[in-house]
């Protein structure tokens, strides 16, 4: 009778998913920003290719992070506002698995999709398309890096009024890394060069906080529901 | 196991700040009993019922479940726990069967049947589809009393049950309490007017 760890957690799953498809515009909002941001770059700048092309790792790669950023503020919000909560922590599974299934769920709406329409963004920055494999795995394990690392801050911020801007200046510094060896891929992917390296340390990075996050974004709410 | 005291409340101090919220509160529930809690505004009835929930550690003081400490049988106690909060802890863009299925699907496999079932038991079987924003204060405590039932939990923890039902639904949640505890349930209930039931009960007012 009683229900399995996996078994909860694809149902938080589920219901994170529907829950977003319900609202399309909360899902659209951190696509559209990303596009436009990436788009105003060619628009403002000189139309030389070579210069767009020097930019593009970087232009991309702050856009991505900054609209990721957008929905993960509210991760844990308007279920701490309406008391579901509340309800979820009593599930019986712990928060840990609560925190992990809404994370990813949060991941496969908004940070997937913003890797899906990352080759739109790509080919408006002239990035080549040998450089396009390079440029999605490297988003791919960036937004899920970021996404668990936003499930820290929001667990944290989420019982102050003003939390938003506090999220941003949690979240923001422990994203530089990926910053720097996201875009250095993608920018080794665009010269030509090989960008395992830096991709490894992406990978790496994804794997730690995996596996750490959810404990301490857990422990975050735990607090906060108090 | 000791099962004459099921759930045991023993001196639980609980601050809020600078605010002394429970000063040494202790209670004793067993199966079959129901404890009504009572009191002015702020005397801290809430707080006591997240105590007991689990949700909100004492400073000082323990709960026990089955004699053993509620954080060392976390899982077990958490399954045999429903627990409702002053709101109805609803997704308004979820429909009223939706909100069951994940709440209640985490506890303990549930098919669709019985949890209309339980919908249909508190009344609100025609809102089953409807999304639960569309519905008004009164069925959505409805709902949320359909959820705790579906749960099938031995321990219910009720924080003002009786918000904006009407004469009907007052009647139903007493009718559902004595159901629950004649069937070797127990129930704390926060609530400011005299529970009109026909079971053990065991009264606690808080002062502040």
């Amino acid at each position: 009778m009683t229900v399995g760890l996996w078994e909860a957690f694809w149902l938080i799953v589920q219901r994170e998913m529907r829950l977003s498809f319900r609202r399309p515009e909360q899902l659209l909002q951190p696509l559209v920003f990303f596009l436009i941001v990436t788009t105003l770059f060619p628009l403002g700048l000189s139309l030389q290719l070579s210069l767009l092309r020097d930019i593009a790792p970087g232009v991309l790669w702050v856009a991505a992070l900054l609209s990721s950023l957008l929905s993960l503020d509210f991760l844990f919000k308007s279920d701490a506002d309406d008391g579901t909560l509340e309800q979820l922590a009593l599930s019986g599974h712990g928060l840990t698995v609560v925190v992990a299934a809404k994370t990813l769920a949060h991941w496969l709406v908004t940070g997937l999709a913003l890797v899906l329409v990352s080759p739109i963004v790509g080919t408006a920055l002239g990035i080549p398309l040998d450089a396009f494999a390079t440029m999605l795995l490297s988003l791919a394990l960036g937004t899920l890096t970021l996404s668990w690392l936003g499930a820290i801050g929001a667990g944290l911020t989420i019982g102050l009024r003003r939390g938003n801007v506090l999220f941003s200046l949690i979240v923001l510094p422990l994203a530089m890394p990926l910053l720097i060896f996201g875009a250095g891929a993608t920018d080794r992917a665009i010269s030509g060069t090989s960008a395992a390296g830096a991709l490894y340390l992406l990978a790496a990075l994804c794997v730690f906080t995996c596996t750490l996050a959810p404990f301490a974004a857990a422990a975050a709410l735990r607090i906060t529901l108090e | 196991m000791n099962m004459s005291n099921a759930l045991c409340v023993e001196k639980v101090h609980v601050w809020r700040g600078d605010r002394h919220v429970l000063q040494g509160v202790s209670a004793q529930i067993q199966p079959q009993e129901l404890l009504h809690i009572s009191g002015p505004n702020g005397t801290g009835k809430t707080t006591l019922l997240r105590v007991v929930s689990g949700l909100l550690r004492p400073e000082q003081g323990s709960v026990t479940w089955l004699g053993q400490s509620i954080a060392a049988v976390r899982t077990d106690y958490q399954a045999a726990l429903a627990y409702a909060s002053h709101e109805p802890a609803l997704k308004g863009d979820l429909t009223a069967l939706e909100n069951l299925r994940f709440a209640v699907g985490l506890k303990r496999r549930i098919s669709q049947d019985e949890l209309r079932a339980a919908l249909a038991r508190t009344g609100v079987a025609a809102c089953a589809d409807l999304p639960a924003r569309v519905l008004s204060a009164g069925q959505r405590r409805r709902v949320a009393m359909a959820r705790v039932l579906a749960m099938s939990a031995t321990v219910w923890l009720l924080d003002e049950p009786y918000t904006n039902l009407d004469a009907a639904g007052t009647e139903l949640i007493s009718e559902l309490l004595q159901t629950h505890v004649a069937g070797g349930g127990l129930a704390l209930v926060v609530a400011h007017h005299e529970l009109n039931v026909s079971c053990t009960v065991r009264r606690m007012e808080l002062h502040s």
